[in-house]
């Protein structure tokens, strides 16, 4: 029997992330530096693991009631209420769930199926693409511009939109362009949809990693937030990526649904993560700030040091990333990436991992400690400087 | 205290964790201008509201014999001569690292380093006990520092987040 052929084609054909050979790369190197890893470099707050502890400590080891402890659920309500001006009812509009990767995988399997459209802006986080195809919906995917910001113009989406578009995936604060929606851009995507049958799973991972600005939520908009489903989480916000904590806010009759497949296919999200949640949302403010303030400080260095570079980046304004344009090298981004790691042992991400429109670009992440990131730009720096093109083209500013 | 922008308190929050930073390193962790910041920490220094900077050493770690005593002190403040004076008396001996007032059951804490335990055994009893003002010490000797001034002295984790898929 051949045992790969009997894997459904849309799982078999699905590519696995792209740059597993980096990492590979990585491991065997000693005094790397990883500007590549999607994750908080903090570690989570201590009166967080604390409570998780305690919770283990004290016994509590069953499972939850599927949607997760209510008094979880009503800690995110008033959460979303203080933070993003959000109002969900903790009993029938909040879903807990493993991660914000869980949330998007259940809202899209609980809105779109075979015959369905999905627009998926791009670049962006590599889940949603997979997920839709999973699901037999077709992805259609939008090329987010430089030029742009990499933000979603209405005149993109509007040429993306066709009769059988369900679902909008709205990845803001992006990863990994870093870029943000604010209202004025929301305002006019909400022009676009507003007439029409389309929903919005809109991922807000990083809603509290935002720059000179407080982020937005669609779902703030009352003629969108019936068919917006919120997804957000812990992981980067508190530092919480290994928990696997998340949730789902949005209307009754698709919260309930989408607990159904959660229920069936979950059960309930871990009750210690559950716990360490509760005591985030109650106490973890401050230390949220304090990362923020470090994670900006962070952002404006590695910004100047590119732009000092000769790359031309545009200020991201959430998120922990930088998406410079490596295009002035002559060099694919693979080509940088791979070289760059092989020559000066320092790691960053093509920008094509994260659709092929990323071409040309990079991802630098500056969720490491400040003394790597100004060490890891003096490394950049050298290797910029010995390619050819660069140093002819810095000779000709000079004539 | 004087009003301060939002500028000064980073400048101060950044400086305060590490004070190895280069004015250059602060101004781009800023987006200011190196001169801006360079005027700023001088400002600082002269309004003393930047101490002074010192590094935070493990001893322990070390070949050289320290003893850190933690003292309680308690004082008749004297007609005339407040706490602070009697503070004075005290802090201006160089053995003395830290001295504060405090609320509750006594009046001072003090903390005294010195080579061995007679050493810091001998500072209170010769010069601390004998000012005219205090009228009893209470000494506790230091076994183990776990943490010092915010930095945890147990080895630093390395870096081992793993790559998933992004």
């Amino acid at each position: 029997m051949n045992i790969k052929d009997k894997i459904v084609p849309q799982v078999r054909n699905m590519p696995p992330s792209g740059i597993r050979k980096y990492f590979d790369l990585i491991n065997e190197m000693k005094d790397a530096i990883s500007l590549g890893v999607g994750e908080p470099d903090f570690v989570t707050p201590w009166s967080i693991r604390e409570a998780g502890i305690y919770s283990l400590e004290k016994g509590h080891t069953h499972y939850s009631s599927n949607a997760g402890f209510i008094e979880l659920r009503a800690e995110i309500s008033s959460y979303l209420k203080r933070r993003f001006n959000l109002e969900y009812d903790p009993a029938r509009e909040i879903l807990v769930t493993v991660g914000g990767s869980e949330a998007i995988d259940i809202a899209l399997r609980a809105l779109v199926g075979p015959g369905d459209e999905v627009i998926i802006p791009e670049p962006c986080f590599v889940a949603y693409k997979g997920c839709t195809v999973f699901t037999g919906a077709t992805p259609v995917i939008i090329e987010l511009q430089d030029k742009d910001n990499f933000k979603l113009t209405p005149e993109l989406l509007e040429n993306a939109i066709t009769e059988r578009t369900k679902v909008l995936i709205l990845p803001f604060p992006n990863n990994p362009t870093g870029a943000v929606m604010n209202r004025r851009d929301l305002e006019k995507i909400v022009e676009v949809l507003k007439d029409k049958e389309i929903f919005i799973i809109s991922d807000e991972l990083y809603a509290e990693l935002t720059y000179e600005g407080q982020h937005v939520s669609i779902a703030s908009f009352p003629e969108m937030k019936d068919r917006t489903v919120v997804v957000n989480g812990f992981s980067k916000a508190y530092a919480m990526t290994g928990w696997r904590i998340g949730y789902a806010c949005g209307h009754p009759d698709i919260i309930s649904q989408m607990t159904k497949i959660h229920q069936y296919a979950i059960m309930c999200s871990p009750t210690t993560a559950q716990y360490a949640a509760i005591e985030a949302l109650k106490n973890g403010d401050e230390e949220v700030r304090s990362m923020v303030r470090e994670y900006n400080r962070r952002r404006r260095v590695i910004l100047n040091g590119f732009r000092r570079i000769g790359f031309s980046c545009f200020e991201p304004m959430g998120a922990f990333y930088v998406f410079p344009s490596i295009k002035s090298t002559g060099l694919s981004s693979d080509e940088f990436c791979e070289r760059l790691l092989l020559e000066e042992k320092v790691l960053v991400v093509p920008g094509t991992a994260f659709g092929s429109c990323g071409e040309g670009f990079i991802r630098a992440t500056y969720a490491n400690s400040m003394e790597n990131i100004f060490e890891a730009l003096r490394r950049i720096e050298r290797f910029v400087n010995r390619l050819p093109a660069c140093s002819t083209q810095r000779a000709a500013q000079i004539v | 205290m004087d009003r301060r922008s939002d500028m000064t308190e980073e400048l101060l929050e950044i400086l305060e964790k590490n004070g190895k930073f280069t004015v250059e390193e602060i101004a781009l962790m800023l987006n200011k201008d190196v001169e801006e910041v360079k005027a700023e920490i001088k400002r600082l220094e002269e309004e003393n509201v930047i101490a002074g900077y010192n590094t935070l050493i493990n001893w322990e770690k070390t070949s050289k014999e320290l003893v850190t005593a933690l003292i309680e002190v308690r004082v008749t403040p004297q007609k005339g001569e407040g706490f602070d004076k009697i503070a004075e008396r005290i802090y201006r001996y160089p053995q003395v690292k830290a001295c504060y007032l405090m609320s509750g059951g006594f009046d001072l804490t003090v903390v005294v380093e010195g080579k061995t335990l007679k050493e810091v055994a001998m500072f209170v009893a010769e010069k601390l006990a004998l000012i005219d003002s205090v009228v009893s010490t209470s000494t506790h000797f230091v076994l183990k520092k776990y943490k010092d001034d915010g930095f945890i002295f147990e080895k630093k984790k390395k870096d081992d987040r793993e790559v998933v898929v992004l």
